[in-house]
């Protein structure tokens, strides 16, 4: 057994495809458990049951709702464009679950160890971009545009306040290797390698070294994920759907689908960068060396992401839509000044520090 | 319609019914019923009650049924609640159509069902005179109890259909409608 995670952690092509198995599987189950959650959760934020009925506590629903929409009629309206219209969920899905391999989840467990890992995901989630405008062009329809307009707007719009507000844990960390930010938060409060004594394990986290940073990396990744309250590319009140108002059955729930994933790329991103990844005050070392440290590793990473998922869910039921002056208003005008000032902030205090 | 371009698989009808396709039968049925996603073809006063039976006292998001799609390519069931004059009804009729099957409809209220006391010019007495019903709700307007009630008809009625009847396997290119 000890062999096999020793097998899996190296850096092998087989390994690697291993991986990608257990991840590219693992993400859409927990897909389906997420949306039953958000049903769930949304019930008990309004006081309601949420779906019971199907399996116990209604855990089945996402199931079958997965099963109807893939055996409902795939309608191919004739004013749309096939080949973007058939491109565009797949490519709603692909780009999140691209990220999902750059993140570690447990030490050296991640699917793609790459030097530069942020940067690499930061560009596959502005791909996510790509799906909503061509799903939004290619149906050829007002309200369809209308909504894929105004996301890439604001995707545009949040992606560099996200971007900015990664940079002040870079700097504090002095590299773009997702496993070492990690294991960074891990060795006491330093900064560039040098070590402050006398404070707790628990100011590891780049959470409380960058917390302005980490609540402004929190509202953009609700932006980024379309979420309430910035979901104004498929706002229900004003545009029917959005950008997929022409999608039906199993188009429909790729869009979904890569909503949700992103929501776990977007959490998993969190976590890694602010709250320690796999780290939790040393226990995450409980059982050096065996098969038993990377579960216990992956263990609690996930436990991280689902608080952060949680959190993601509790804000789309507490907080209603913003207007979309309202929406520019605060990326423009107060989050990303507020980011810049973090960041020059930051780099002074890391330059007197050194 | 466009057929598939290679190959056009047809199940049920046509053929001898086995075990297999019984049981494609029952688990399709089973997420079929538990997952009706509503379009609410709120027409007047009847919305109100449908609202209402979303809301926490009624709470018709235990069956599956509170995920209202505003789109009619993503809805299974068209709840229509109110009433239908007739320049409304080429709306009603079109996005029926431009449902997905399979599709039901519920007539919520009397006016949906008979036009109730409007015996009048501009009101279509009954939407069955433009799309097939399944359910029809009495009362006017109907308590969302009732809303329930006809949910859970619904779903028994999804029940003893013959859901692979209507399947074909299509490649992907030559699949779908040409609407």
């Amino acid at each position: 057994m000890d062999g096999v995670m020793n097998w899996l952690t190296q850096d092998r092509v087989g390994s690697a495809l291993v991986k990608v198995l257990l991840v590219g599987n693992v993400a859409p189950m927990l897909v389906a458990f997420l949306v039953w959650l958000e049903r769930r959760v949304a019930a008990w934020a309004q006081d309601r049951m949420g779906p019971n009925r199907v399996g116990p506590f209604g855990l089945l629903q996402s199931f079958a709702d997965l099963i109807k929409f893939l055996l409902k009629e795939d309608v191919l309206p004739g004013h749309v464009n096939k080949a973007m219209y058939l491109v565009a969920p797949c490519l709603a899905v692909i780009p999140p679950l691209v990220v999902l391999a750059l993140v570690p989840f447990a030490d050296r467990f991640a699917i793609a160890d790459v030097d530069t890992g942020i940067l690499a995901a930061f560009a596959f989630s502005g791909i996510g971009v790509y799906a909503i405008a061509l799903g939004g062009w290619a149906s050829n329809s007002k309200y369809a545009l209308i909504g894929a307009v105004r996301a890439s707007a604001q995707l545009i719009s949040y992606e560099i306040c996200l971007g900015l507000a990664a940079l002040g844990v870079f700097i504090v960390a002095g590299t773009l290797r997702l496993e070492d930010v990690v294991k960074m938060q891990a060795d006491g409060f330093t900064i560039h390698g040098e070590t402050l004594h006398g404070i707790s394990k628990f100011f590891d986290w780049n959470i409380v070294k960058q917390p302005i940073g980490a609540i402004i990396f929190l509202i953009a990744a609700f932006a980024e994920t379309n979420r309430t309250p910035f979901d104004l590319p498929e706002a229900e009140s004003e545009l029917a759907a959005g950008y997929h108002t022409e999608f039906s059955s199993m188009k429909f729930a790729l869009f979904f689908l890569g909503e949700y994933v992103a929501i776990v790329a977007m959490s998993s991103l969190f976590t890694t960068l602010y709250l320690g990844g796999w780290t939790l005050f040393g226990v995450e070392n409980a059982f050096e060396g065996t098969t038993a440290q990377t579960l216990l590793q992956i263990l609690i990473f996930l436990a991280k992401t689902m608080c952060v998922i949680f959190t993601f869910i509790w804000v789309r039921w507490t907080v209603p839509r913003f207007r979309y002056d309202q929406l520019m208003d605060l990326g423009w005008k107060r989050l990303m000044p507020a980011t810049l000032a973090w960041l020059a902030a930051t780099a002074c205090v890391v330059a007197f520090l050194k | 319609m466009a057929q598939g371009r290679l190959t056009t698989l047809s199940f049920g009808d046509s053929q001898q019914e086995g075990a297999i396709l019984t049981n494609v039968d029952a688990l399709l049925n089973w997420a079929r019923k538990n997952s009706l996603w509503p379009l609410p073809m709120g027409l007047s006063c009847c919305a109100i009650e449908f609202m209402a039976a979303a809301t926490a006292r009624f709470d018709m998001a235990r069956f599956g049924a509170e995920v209202a799609r505003f789109s009619p390519k993503q809805a299974d069931v068209m709840i229509v609640a109110g009433t239908m004059t007739y320049k409304m009804a080429e709306a009603v009729r079109r996005l029926y159509d431009q449902m997905a099957e399979p599709k039901w409809v519920i007539a919520m209220g009397a006016c949906a069902s008979s036009a109730g006391m409007f015996r009048s010019y501009p009101v279509m007495q009954g939407i069955d005179h433009i799309v097939p019903v399944d359910v029809y709700i009495p009362g006017c307007p109907p308590r969302p109890e009732m809303l329930i009630n006809a949910l859970i008809h619904l779903q028994k009625k999804i029940e003893t259909e013959k859901a692979s009847s209507g399947l074909r396997i299509t490649s992907l290119l030559g699949a779908g409608k040409d609407s």
